[in-house]
Formats: C-alpha cells, structure tokens, sequence
C-alpha cells in the first residue's frame, strides 16, 4: 500500500521533509535491534512500498553508476514562492538516505502572501493542470495506491487557500480515493493576524472534500517540546519533529488485532469516521521522551495506557501534568457534559514488545463514547511488535472526539468578532470571495462545533 | 523570487535613496561571499553586461554567473539637477542606468500644484517609459516603493502623480510610500499645504504609507551620540560599535557626509529590514505582501509607525538574553519611533514583528507574552500579532528587530499637520501660487482637507472603543 503525500506551503513543505526523514530513521535505525531479522526486512519493505518509489523510473538515466538510486519520496510539492521548496530539498540530501524526485515540484514566484482569497482564488486555480499532472504521474508509480495525505498549515495562504482549493481538485479527480489532510493550527497568538479568517475558511472548504482532517495544534506542539523534551530555543524543527513522530507512529505499518488489515487510510477511515459530519481527528502518543533520558526510565504496557486514556478524557496534549481528577461516569449519571472528552471513535496503535498480549479493555469502555456509537467499533488496535525508533513501547491514539471543539469555537468566535467588524474583509473580496463566502464557512463550522458538543 | 523598483523623487527622496542603495550593496557584499548574481541581489539589482551600448541583462543564473556590473532598479526623478547630478559623480553613479534619470532645472519651488500638475503631465510620457523599462527586467515585479517629502514640491506633487500613474499602470503591483514629514519648524513655509494635498493621494491611492519624521531622526541620532559618549566614558572597552543603524563606516562608501546623512541612514535601515525576509530565507518568511494583508484592517488605514532596534549595540556583546529581550522593548518606547508618537499609550490595531538574525521562535513567543500586558489592542484583534523570522542578520549585528504598528497615536501627527495647514489657509496665505497653475482648483484644498480629517476621525473613532468592555458579537445560530 502506498500513500502519496502532497507537501503544501511553507509549513507543508517544512513537515514534509521532515517526516520522509522520520520514516527513514525508523526504518533502519534503532528499533531494528528489538525483532528479528525476518521481520525487520519486512517492516522495512513496507515502509519503502508506503512512502518511497524504489523503481528505476524508466525514461531516466542514471547519471553515473557510482551515484547509488535512493528511494525517492512519494510526494508533490506545491507552494507560490519557491525559497521553501528549494531549502527542502537542499535539506533532503544531507539525510543520503532518499530524496524527492526532481520532477515533483510546483513553484511560482510570489506567495499567496496570507491571503486566503489569493490562494483559493486566484493560485488555486492557475496551479491545477500542472499540480493534477504531477500528482497523477505519482499516483501512477503506486502499485496499490491507498490514498492522499496533504500537509498544510491553516495561517498561511499557500497552504490554506491552495491547499483547500487543490483538496477540492483531488476528490473531483479521484472521487473514490481517500483523501487525509494533516493541519497545522496556529498558535493562539498568532505569526499572522488574519490566521483565523484563514482558519475559518480552510477548514469549511475542507469539511467538504477532504475524509479526515487531523488536527496539530502549534501551542501544545511547543509545550511539548520545552517541557518534554527540555528544548531551549525552539524551532520549527524541533516542532516538525514531534508532529512526524506522531504522525509517523500512525502511518508507519501495523497490523489490525486479527492480522488481517494493516492501518491503510482506508481501513483507518472506516474505522474512524463513520459519520461524515465528524471528521476532525488528533493523535496523542507516548512517551514523549529524548533517548537519553529514555535510558533511565522504564514503562510497562498497562501504565502507558492507563495514562494515555487519562490524556484522552482529560483532553490533555501531552502526558505531563494531565488531570487525574476527570473521571468518565455513566451516561445517565452525568452532570454536566464539560467534564470529560467524549469519543466517537478511537484507534489506538501499539509498537514494541509484547504489544499482542496487551490488554486495551480500558479503551472499550463504552462510557467513553457517545451513545449512539455501536459497541464493537468504537475501538480498534493496530499492532506492530517492531520498536518504533528507539522506544521500547509506544502507543498512539488516534481519535474522533470532541477535543477539537474548543479551539475550534474560539478561532471561529475571533474570526467572527473580526467579521462583524469587517475589518480585513476587503482584501479578501479583492480576489473574488464575497461576504456571503464568509458566511457560508461560519455557518459550517458553527454546525461542526454543535454536533461536536452535541455527542 | 520577486522584485521591487525604487522611485526617488525630489532632493529628499534621492538622498534617502542614494543611502539606501549604498547600504544594500554592502548588505549584499557581507552575505554574498561567492560574488555570483544571486536571487537575494536580483530582488534589487539587475546584472548587466555593460560592454554593450544596449546593456545586456544577465540573467539569475544557478549560482554560476559572476556580477559583472550591478544596475539599481531604480529611476531617479527630480525637477532640479544639483542632487541627482551629485550623485551621478559620486561612488555610486554606476549603479544608476543613465536611462533611468528624469531630472529638469528649475525646480517646483516648494509647490505641490508645480509638481502635480504641471511637471506631472509634462513629464508623463517620460516617466512612464523609464518605469516601464525598468518593469519589463522584472521577471515578477511584486513592489515599487517610491521615496520622497511631503514637504518639498516635487517630492510631495511629482512624488504622488507618480503613485497615480503606478496605479493606473499596474494596478497588481505593491505601492509602498516613505515619506517624510515636515516637522514643526520646517525651513519651507508651504510644506504644510503640500503635505496635506499629497496625503490625500497616498490616503486614496497607496497600499502602504512609512512616515518619517525629520525631527524623530535627530533625536534617535542625538540619543545613539549620547550613548556613545557615556560608555566610552565608563569603559575604554565598549564603544560603539561601526556598522550600528546610524553609522555606516564598515564597508560603506566613503567619503564627504553630507549633512542628512546619517539621518538617511536610518531610513535605508528601515527599508532594508522591511524586505530582508523577502530577499533572505528565513524560518518564518514574511513577503511584502504579507505586510499590507496583516497590517491593514481598512483601505485608508494604511499608515504604519515604525520603529528600529537596536539602534546601535555596544562592543562588547556577548549576547545575554537580557539584551536579546531589550531589543523588544526598546521598539515600543517613544524615543525609537521613526515619527513622533507613542503607540503605548493608543491602540493597536495590528502589529508586525520583522526579526533578523540569530532569534528563535520562542524568542518571539517569550516577549510578545511579556509585552503584551502593557499594550492595548483593538477589541476584534487581540491577538493581532505578525512576525517575521529572517535568518540573515543586518551587517555587524547579531539581531534586529523592525517594528511596525497601525496605531490611533498616528492621528496626532496628522492634526498636528492640520493646525498648520489652518494657520496658512484661514489666511488664504500663498494659495494664489497653487490656483495659479494649469490643473489646480481651489477645491482641491478643501477636499485634501476633508480626506485628512476623515482620516483623523476614524482612528479616533477606533481609539474611542478602547477600554471599553467588549462582549463579542452574538453567534450565528444553527440547529443542532
Ligand atoms: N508546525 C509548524 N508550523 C509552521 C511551520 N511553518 C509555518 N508554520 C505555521 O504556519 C502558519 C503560516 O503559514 P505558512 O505555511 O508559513 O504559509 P504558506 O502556506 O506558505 O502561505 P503564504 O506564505 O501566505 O503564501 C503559521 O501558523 C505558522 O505557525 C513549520 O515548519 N512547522
Ligand atoms: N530626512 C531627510 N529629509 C530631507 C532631505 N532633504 C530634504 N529633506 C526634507 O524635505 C523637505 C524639503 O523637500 P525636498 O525634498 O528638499 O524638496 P523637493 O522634493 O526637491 O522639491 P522642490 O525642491 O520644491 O522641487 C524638508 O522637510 C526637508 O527637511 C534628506 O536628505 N533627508
Ligand atoms: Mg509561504
Ligand atoms: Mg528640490
């Protein structure tokens, strides 16, 4: 199974690049050591076939024969500016371990400069037959082609605008392909100022034609990385790190409980998003830990999932300091519907040792979920018993629940209050979005934001 | 990669100009080490074959084409010759195409109407042509910014016809204004009428207006002198340092100061740091259209305070974070506006952070967190932060920090203006010397002024909200 990636904007791009590198490191680093030989190959197979194109493609020449072929990623890069693309690349080649194929790149000269209009209007729509071509030419490489997965920011509007505009492209293309977009929220005070028009406008174009939007939130991105991992000065680096680790323990390949699946989007989707209307997804892990430290600090499977269900229901982005005090209870004892985060559906990944023999009954719970959710699908695990990098055991929860309501009815009370002012309004209309466009993504996203709370 | 064409207008704006061209070369010289023409230059400077008479473009190559001879995008406009021919004869005269010069000899005589009107439609064509030659070397041509006074005539009159024609011409094309206001005791008794007339075209027709005040750049260049003279007082070791944002002695062009110089200087700063995150990479780029998109929340509100810091750093650094954390909030005290305001004490409407140099994320994150407490925002932008992370620093400094703010305390400058407009129009002083030209109506006083005090009521009206208790606008409503 193959997934093709499309890297969108500066943060696409960035995270894009770092993630083939996270796939690679796992692939043939450390966690090697902790199955067999057989084993590793194969997971290593895998890998390949999901991300990398290891064929020779046939119109070109080798250049010369000391220059070994590298396995060249599975992605389309897009953006309006070319700086990013050329700087991935550039970085791309230190790792020795892959590359991007030349031809997979789409550039013009000026960014979409934050302007979604400008992106969805204007960008979108003169990049279409050249971004279409390309991502055909991908998709074509694919022996099993299991479906899309773009990486955007939602501030931009490279990303954002053309990301949502080429989303749209992609489902009218390839209407029965899965299609998975990972987002970048911004953080709460922002790097751009009309980030929640962005936002709000993204997000309504996607919930129409993308299958599941994951959901990364800058803020606890960085928590994590100063209080987790004890980083000083925090980059983007260090912040893509973390979102293609988490990433990467979803997508790397696993097995369904029976062995008969392996994690494709398409069975991901089928698992996670039985309803349409609820398709904002998050990944929580753990540990989160450097490998230094890790070598002072033992886990055991029944403790990490006992924290790993805490930071579900106390909707926590990370394992430290999560609020021990929120208890699930009984649908007809429930006070108040503030207290704990409700489920429509988890799929929980576990890789590392002894992983078949876990016990995951605390995820079944069905108080956890909303009660309309049968019982047998609300959770289901994906196993693989080869080490995830250097963890010895890591389990990530990748969950359709009502996490995404807060942050989404605060970015969408801000964009509205920005809106009810008309403040920035004309830039937009300058590229042919009306006030009724507006209305129309609040009106979306306010309908999420109820049926959310609503679970 | 795109680029921006420089318009110089009138002895102030070429002056400024002819700064801004020398330090730019020497930005480029210290991060271009191969010598090749590179897209960071090209967003400036074309590289020409001048054996040629037609010289000959070169274009961007992959990093293998040497510089062979730097042009200036640039076209120089004055209706005297003394400036432009001065600096024709000086260091930098090579960097001009003599094609890009329209110069005539006597002068507007400090009167917008001569400008604007007469030598605006006298020099039409030619204006039109230099600047559309210097567009069509353009490979995306993303910005002009045009350079002058409000206080001189052909600054302020040819200045402003000239943002007109940019805009009937290529309306797809950033219009970014430096302009220089007149400060109190201003030497041209007219300035206040040719401000307040060419603010009424950079009100309608530019997207981004940079005022500077001449006063403002002497006390920021009294205060660096002072600062100077303390420490070398203190400790023989710590000085000023060469390369800070008022002098230019590394690498600069040596030479006679002329005596608004230095005063330049810091307006060339400015213009550099405001398109270094478009020239450079960066972790955090921010392209100059980024800066209309996110500072201004209403057409005519595009006024924005700038500010420059450090303006000079002392020797011996060893940058404790302390120093990295008083550049923040330097940038928002009084004394290092570029105009005489104080935007803490008004209302924020939007605030751009432009950091170069050896600055994190969370660098950023740390002081707007600390900064914020103490600075109001507009009810419907309280977050109403950008910033911009370029990773190349200015010449001879670790880090810079360029602040712009749209900021109700701008509205002062303009009544300030205003009441001396008042003083000389209530008098109908000198107004026969502008309805005495072909073009001019006595109407366009009045609404020059009707635009100004628009202007003036609607950041008072913004400035008005402030403090007041805000609940956010009610919901829409959905069927659950
Ligand atoms: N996590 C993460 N966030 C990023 C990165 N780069 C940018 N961002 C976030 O992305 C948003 C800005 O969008 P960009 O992706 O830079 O914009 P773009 O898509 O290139 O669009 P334009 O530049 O406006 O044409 C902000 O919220 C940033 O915090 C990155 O490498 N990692
Ligand atoms: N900062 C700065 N201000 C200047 C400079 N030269 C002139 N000024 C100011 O500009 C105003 C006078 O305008 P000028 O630019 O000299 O006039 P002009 O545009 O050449 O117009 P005319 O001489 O009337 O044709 C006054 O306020 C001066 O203080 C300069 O080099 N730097
Ligand atoms: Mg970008
Ligand atoms: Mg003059």
């Amino acid at each position: 199974m193959s997934l093709v990636t499309v890297q969108l904007g500066q943060c696409g791009n960035q995270i894009g690049g770092q993630l083939f590198n996270t796939v690679v490191e796992d692939a043939y680093g450390k966690g090697g050591l902790g199955c067999t030989k057989k084993e590793n190959t194969l997971y290593q197979d895998a890998v390949l076939e999901r991300f990398f194109n290891t064929e020779e493609p046939s119109g070109e020449t080798r250049v010369s024969c000391s220059q070994q072929a590298l396995p060249t990623a599975r992605a389309v890069m897009v953006d309006m500016e070319p700086k990013v693309i050329q700087q991935t690349i550039q970085e791309s080649k230190k790792s020795g371990k892959w590359r991007y194929c030349e031809k997979a790149q789409f550039c013009q000269k000026r960014g979409s400069g934050n302007n979604w209009a400008h992106g969805y209007g204007h960008h979108g729509p003169k990049a279409r037959d050249a971004v279409m071509d390309i991502v055909q030419r991908e998709v074509e490489k694919c022996d099993r082609f299991g479906g899309f997965l773009s990486l955007m920011s939602l501030a931009g509007g490279t990303g954002s605008g053309v990301g949502a505009y080429l989303t749209e492209c992609l489902r009218e293309e390839y209407p029965h392909s899965f299609l998975v977009n990972q987002i970048v929220w911004p953080y709460g005070t922002g790097e751009v100022i009309v980030q929640n028009f962005n936002a709000a406008l993204t997000l309504s174009h996607l919930y129409q034609s993308a299958d599941a939007i994951i959901v990364f939130e800058n803020d606890n991105l960085h928590k994590i990385c100063s209080q987790l991992l004890s980083i000083k000065n925090i980059s983007f680096q260090d912040i893509n790190s973390v979102i293609s680790q988490e990433l990467a323990s979803v997508l790397q390949p696993a097995a369904s409980g029976d062995c008969s699946r392996t994690n494709s989007p398409g069975e991901l989707l089928e698992r996670l998003v039985p309803d349409p209307q609820y398709k904002l997804l998050n990944v929580r892990t753990i540990p989160h830990t450097s490998e230094r430290a890790l070598a002072f600090s033992s886990f055991t499977w029944p403790g990490l999932l006992k924290h790993l269900r805490q930071m579900l229901i106390a909707n926590a982005g990370m394992e430290e300091g999560v609020d021990w005090q929120v208890k699930v209870h009984s649908r007809d004892r429930r006070l108040s519907s503030a207290d704990f985060i409700s489920s429509l559906a988890n799929v929980l990944f576990l890789r590392g040792k002894h992983c078949e023999s876990t016990d995951i009954s605390p995820f079944s719970d069905p108080r956890l979920y909303s009660s309309w959710v049968p019982r047998d699908a609300a959770c289901s695990v994906f196993r693989q018993q080869r080490p995830f990098h250097h963890y010895e055991k890591y389990a990530s929860l990748l969950s359709n629940s009502q996490a995404p309501v807060g942050p989404l009815d605060s970015l969408v009370g801000k964009a509205w209050n920005m809106f009810a002012s008309r403040a920035y309004v004309h830039q937009y209309l300058k590229y042919g979005i009306a006030e009724e466009d507006f209305l129309d993504s609040f009106a979306t996203l306010e309908q999420v934001i109820s049926n959310y709370s609503n679970l | 990669m795109t680029q921006s064409i420089v318009v110089q207008v009138g002895q102030c704006g070429n002056q400024i100009g002819c700064r801004f061209w020398d330090l730019a070369l020497r930005e480029h010289a210290s991060t271009n080490k191969s010598g090749t023409f590179d897209e960071p230059l090209s967003s400036f400077f074309r590289n020409v074959d001048a054996r040629y008479s037609e010289p000959l473009d070169i274009p961007v190559g992959r990093g293998r084409d040497k510089i062979c001879n730097l042009k200036a995008r640039a076209v120089l406009v004055d209706m005297e010759e003394g400036v432009v021919s001065e600096i024709l004869k000086g260091p930098l005269g090579d960097v001009f195409d003599h094609r890009q010069l329209i110069t005539d000899v006597s002068g507007c005589g400090n009167n917008w109407a001569v400008g604007h009107m007469m030598y605006g439609s006298m020099y039409r064509e030619q204006i039109s042509e230099a600047i559309r030659r210097t567009a069509e070397m353009c490979d995306c041509l993303q910005c002009f910014f045009t350079l002058h006074s409000m206080g001189g005539g052909t600054g302020s009159g040819v200045g402003t016809f000239i943002l007109n024609l940019l805009e009937e011409e290529y309306p797809e094309v950033y219009r970014f204004t430096t302009a220089v206001y007149p400060s109190a005791e201003d030497d041209v008794i007219t300035s206040p009428y040719n401000s307040v007339l060419a603010m009424h075209q950079l009100t309608e027709h530019a997207d981004c207006v940079l005022p500077i005040e001449n006063q403002s750049l002497v006390d920021i260049f009294n205060m660096v002198n002072q600062a100077a003279s303390k420490t070398s007082k203190i400790s023989s070791t710590s000085k000023v340092k060469g390369g800070s944002t008022v002098t230019s002695d590394t690498g600069g062009i040596k030479g006679q100061e002329k005596p608004f110089d230095k005063m330049n200087n810091i307006v060339a700063n400015l213009l550099l740091n405001l398109t270094s995150s478009s020239r450079f990479e960066g972790a955090l780029n921010v392209d100059l259209n980024e800066i209309t998109m996110n500072l201004v929340p209403f057409p005519k509100l595009h006024y924005l305070v700038s500010s420059l810091s450090p303006l000079y750093h002392l020797a011996d650094v060893s940058l404790p974070l302390r120093k990295l954390d008083q550049m923040f909030s330097d940038a928002f005290t009084k004394e290092y506006q570029l105009i005489s305001a104080d935007p803490r004490h008004s209302l924020y409407l939007a605030c751009a952070l432009m950091v170069r140099g050896n600055v994190a994320v969370s660098d950023i994150r740390r002081n707007i967190d600390r900064l914020k407490p103490s600075l109001q925002f507009i009810h419907w932008n309280q977050e109403g932060w950008k910033t911009g992370l370029c990773s190349v620093p200015p010449v001879g400094q670790p880090y810079s920090l360029l602040a712009l703010a749209n900021n109700s305390c701008i509205r002062h400058t303009f009544t300030n203006l205003r009441d001396r407009f008042h003083k000389l129009y209530k008098r109908k002083a000198h107004l026969h010397h502008y309805t005495n030209v072909d073009g001019m109506e006595a109407a366009q006083f009045s609404q020059a002024l009707e635009s100004l005090t628009g202007l003036v009521k609607e950041y008072e009206q913004l400035e008005g909200t402030m403090g007041r208790v805000h609940e956010g606008a009610p919901r829409l409503q959905v069927a659950s």
